[in-house]
């Protein structure tokens, strides 16, 4: 045991990046090797991630897991992991959804089938590695080291418009994070030196170089999450990417913006955050108000959970700059539950579309007469992306707004539009493609779900509903490291302590 | 003779040049191919020798013309690798166009010579001396497949400028021997020092030297000849033009900026901003514009001296290492690139426009991999080696203070990055118009892959390169 919390993070990191290579190099000569591998692969990692969960020390806000290597010694830079109560469910989230794209992938994948996977699994081990660095650096490396891949994803086995779509995700993103990288590196001579994180905390930062380093951080994390207004590369590279791209996309790398803002932007720049906090929650109404209603005006299905999307990571922003307890614990379950509420959600259109090619909403219409199981689990994965209580997206939504009660009655009041117009989105396309008469010959054809596809669906569908009913193993993982974010020695970001 | 021996690697390389003319001579045809192998060994054994007659101080030697120290063997290991890389990558490509004669590698010898003499300079005399045998072999290099109009025409053109930008410089060295009455670098260093501050005619010597080595290393606005050399010449040569040339002109600028006229550190500072912003703008801008790929190449060149003068321009010595770093780095990546160029050509097809890479991916997915690291690692994107290069001449200017300049820096690198990945769209999204397979040597192919893989396979080195860099430029104010 002592070992492996010293190796842990390490293998999951690089667990899935190896067998990633290795697929690489052996995929094109034994075809048929891919899949196990790649299932194996992911696999594992989920294998080695999971003991961390009651491994880890609940009570306590400090890293855990710790590992620190050498890397480049003229720059300081090393090679630092450990997580805490706030990284540790995106690390198993993260797990549990390669699991799932591995599962899901590759049934309408017909070529440079073993390119595909080696993506998928280079990426699931890139993002491990960026909920777990504790070196700037690092965090950067990985950070950007991703996009190589999802840029091939998209690109290679994305729809009609792919090229547009996936030059328009790299760029965005890039810009995003060079400012960041100017940022950190300002930092870094600041510190004396140093890539670590956590001693950034303690930098004694004054207002001005706080507000820059802030807005440097803000459009890197903004670009990711998105936010509004720079959230138009989302839909493109969602509806023109594969569908185990769109899961990865949705349910972990939107969440690494967010994540960005916790780790980054609050504990460094404190003055900064409380200081634009106003400007923050405006964009993230506007998000949830206004893109809400985008994703009601949607004809095709990846467009609207793509908009949906857009819409919940405004709560989780919301959440995040409300500075309460309370909103911040449902900033941090709304990205777990999103993170598997819209990956379920792509992977039902992604049933759909394996067999009819066509994601609008009018090539559907009373699904639910060939497919009955299938409706009934895209039931519910709607109804927990419409709040519904019971589900996971309920709880998320719940305690952000009640937080914003506590901070102002009309933010409470903005963001609970979104528990109208999420029902009306979600239901009423689930209305037209489910139910309803078959107009359209095509849809009377339709099998309905495999044994591949229900396992997922299945699987999900326990997640969902198990955060619904009983959150409360994750909130209390989280409960030290928030009220350490929240309440640090010195550094109030919030008031009072209830 | 015994004091001699530190110049080893020159005298051997200079020496095994006369050698090569002449046996090409008096030899059989047949034996021709063997000119490939002696050059290489020469390499090789040069390589061997500098490193073996290394010394930890710096060891004037011929009455102070030149001084070997850790930077100079660092930087002529490096210029001998790059070498061998370039003749290795061209072998075949000079073999079918009929230019694979002694002259060609005898030239390209002569070059190296005079690189090796311009790295390891310690007077104004034997700086200018390697840097006009590296010049005068360039520009017969490049005419040397006379029947081609471009290339006659790209050799005319570098000769006038660089025959205008050597005057430039050399009248630039004689005001500051006007300034200080002497030609030893380090002499004049001490005797600046002296001067009072903005004294008239070393200010203005120091405009004039600046203005001739923008020239050589290719930055905005010295930069017109860029293009049109890399187009215009055989892929062979653009590849020799492109990489070591760019080290030695680097070196001059630590010989000269750092060593000598490190007492005017804050003129030159300001004057290295404007250059380095202007470069990276006009090249990386200018670059979207490209059909042709050598063309593209080239302002990219121009955009990543502008990256490399942003560690000179911090006047610290962890800058100069962090410049040296990104020159050696941006050194093999682009042989790698112009690797791809040569490998997709043949006889009568140079594979030089930009449509020619379409669908690599599809012809062979082994070099579209490659050039998907030579990209990226251009474009500065991790985990590829190219971003730390990048990491660490940012690292250095924000370090120095410069932060505007370090933020227009990233943010023309994230305009830098569309014309890379329009590379990677054309090989990896698009359908192939030329289906012909792939071809080359050997020795180019296998080179190539290492070149290509250790953007990716040396990135956790990146520590140790960076030291080496460091312990190169110690001797350094």
């Amino acid at each position: 045991m002592d070992l492996y919390r010293h190796i842990a993070l390490s293998l999951a990191i690089w667990i899935p990046i190896a067998f990633g290579l290795g697929i690489l190099f052996v995929g094109p000569r034994f075809v048929r090797m891919v899949r196990p591998l790649a299932a194996l692969g992911s696999g594992l990692t989920l294998l080695v991630t999971v003991p961390l969960w009651p491994l880890f020390r609940a009570g306590s806000f400090a890293m855990q897991f710790r590992e620190k290597v050498a890397w480049i010694p003229a720059f300081h830079v090393n090679y630092a992991l450990g997580i805490d109560g706030i990284s540790l469910p995106l690390v198993l989230l993260t797990a549990i959804i390669g699991v799932i794209v591995v599962m899901a992938g590759g049934s309408s994948i017909k070529e440079r089938v073993s390119e595909y996977f080696a993506a998928f699994l280079l990426m699931e081990g890139l993002m491990i590695g960026v909920f777990c660095a504790l070196d700037a650096m690092l965090f950067y490396v990985l950070w950007e080291a991703m996009l190589i891949p999802m840029f091939l994803i998209i690109g290679i086995w994305g729809g009609p418009n792919r090229v547009y779509a996936t030059i328009k995700f790299f760029l965005y993103t890039f810009l995003g994070s060079v400012l960041m990288l100017v940022a950190l590196l300002y930092l870094y001579f600041r510190a004396g030196e140093s890539f670590d994180i956590l001693s950034y905390y303690h930098l004694p930062l004054a207002q001005t170089p706080q507000i820059l380093i802030f807005l440097a951080f803000l459009i890197a994390f903004a670009v990711k999450i998105p936010m509004w207004p720079v959230h138009t590369w989302l839909p493109d590279a969602h509806v023109e990417a594969p569908t185990g791209g769109s899961v990865v996309l949705a349910a972990i790398m939107l969440k690494m913006g967010a994540y960005g803002f916790v780790r980054f932007s609050l504990p460094i720049t404190p003055l900064a955050s409380h200081e634009l906090a106003g400007f923050m929650i405006t964009l993230s109404l506007i998000a949830v108000v206004y893109i809400g209603l985008v994703a009601l005006a949607q004809e095709d299905m990846k467009k609207l959970i793509a908009y949906s999307s857009i819409a919940h990571m405004g709560f989780v922003t919301l959440g995040i700059f409300l500075f309460s307890r309370i909103a911040m614990d449902g900033a941090l379950v709304q990205m777990i539950s999103h993170g598997f509420v819209s990956a379920a959600l792509f992977l039902c259109v992604g049933v759909l579309y394996d067999r009819l090619h066509s994601r609008a909403i009018h090539d559907y219409g009373g699904v639910v007469n060939s497919m009955p199981i299938f409706a009934a689990f895209m039931m519910l994965f709607a109804m927990a992306n419409s709040g519904l209580p019971g589900t996971s997206g309920f709880v998320g939504e719940f305690l952000v707004i009640l937080g914003a009660f506590k901070v102002n009655l009309w933010y409470a009041v903005l963001a609970a539009t979104t528990l109208v117009s999420g029902a009306a989105y979600t239901l009423w396309m689930y209305k037209r493609v489910i139910f309803g008469p078959i107009t359209k010959p095509a849809v009377a054809t339709l099998s309905d779900v495999t044994g591949r596809e229900l396992s997922f669906l299945a699987v999900l569908g326990v997640a969902v509903l198990a955060l619904g009913v009983w959150p409360e193993p994750l909130l209390h993982v989280m409960t030290a490291s928030v009220h350490h974010l929240l309440w640090r020695p010195g550094l109030r970001l919030a008031g009072p302590q209830p | 003779m015994a004091d001699m021996l530190p110049l080893l690697p020159e005298s051997l390389v200079a020496g095994m040049a006369c050698v090569i003319l002449l046996a090409d001579l008096f030899w059989k045809r047949r034996f021709r191919p063997l000119l490939y192998w002696a050059a290489q060994g020469t390499l090789v054994a040069a390589a061997v020798a500098a490193y073996e007659v290394r010394g930890p101080a710096a060891r004037p030697l011929l009455h102070g013309m030149v001084a070997v120290d850790d930077l100079s063997t660092v930087l002529q290991i490096t210029i001998f690798l790059l070498t061998i890389v370039v003749f290795a990558y061209a072998r075949t490509y000079v073999a079918e166009r009929g230019i694979f004669k002694s002259e060609f590698f005898v030239l390209a010898l002569m070059g190296v010579a005079g690189m090796c003499v311009m790295v390891s300079a310690a007077h104004f005399l034997s700086l200018y001396l390697g840097l006009e045998l590296l010049s005068l072999s360039l520009y017969a290099l490049i005419a040397l497949q006379r029947d081609s109009i471009a290339a006659t025409e790209a050799a005319m053109k570098y000769f006038v400028l660089g025959a205008l930008s050597s005057g430039l410089l050399l009248y630039g060295l004689s005001m500051l021997y006007g300034a200080t009455g002497s030609l030893q670098i380090g002499v004049v260093a001490s005797r600046l020092a002296a001067l009072p501050a903005h004294d008239l005619v070393a200010t203005l010597g120091l405009v004039f030297v600046l203005s001739g080595l923008a020239f050589k290393l290719g930055v905005v606005p010295f930069h017109m000849w860029i293009p049109d050399v890399y187009e215009g010449a055989p892929t062979a040569l653009t590849l020799y033009v492109g990489a070591a040339p760019k080290v030695a002109a680097f070196a001059l600028f630590l010989r000269l900026l750092v060593e000598g006229l490190h007492g005017l550190s804050g003129s030159w500072q300001e004057m290295l901003v404007l250059l380095s912003v202007l470069s990276m703008a006009v090249g990386n801008v200018v670059a979207i514009a490209q059909t042709n790929m050598k063309r593209m190449l080239g302002y990219s060149a121009i955009s990543h001296m502008g990256f490399l003068l942003l560690g000179l321009l911090s006047a610290r010595a962890s800058g100069y290492a962090d410049a040296m770093f990104y020159a050696i780095v941006y050194a093999f990546m682009t042989l790698g690139a112009f690797g791809i160029v040569i490998l997709l050509s043949r006889k009568g097809f140079e594979a030089d426009r930009l449509e020619d890479l379409r669908g690599l991916y599809q012809r062979s997915p082994w070099y579209a991999w490659m050039m998907l690291l030579i990209m990226f690692s251009m474009a500065g994107v991790p985990p590829t080696i190219g971003f730390y290069a990048k990491l660490a001449v940012i690292q250095a200017a924000v370090g120095a203070g410069f932060y505007s300049v370090a933020v227009a820096a990233v943010l023309f690198s994230v305009i830098g990055a569309f014309y890379y990945l329009r590379v990677i769209k054309l090989m990896f999204f698009d359908a192939p118009i030329d289906v012909a397979p792939l071809r080359g040597g050997w020795d180019l192919r296998w080179i190539l892959s290492l070149n290509a893989a250790a953007m990716l396979a040396l990135a956790p080195w990146t520590g140790t390169l960076i030291a080496v860099c460091r312990t190169a430029v110690h001797g350094l104010p």
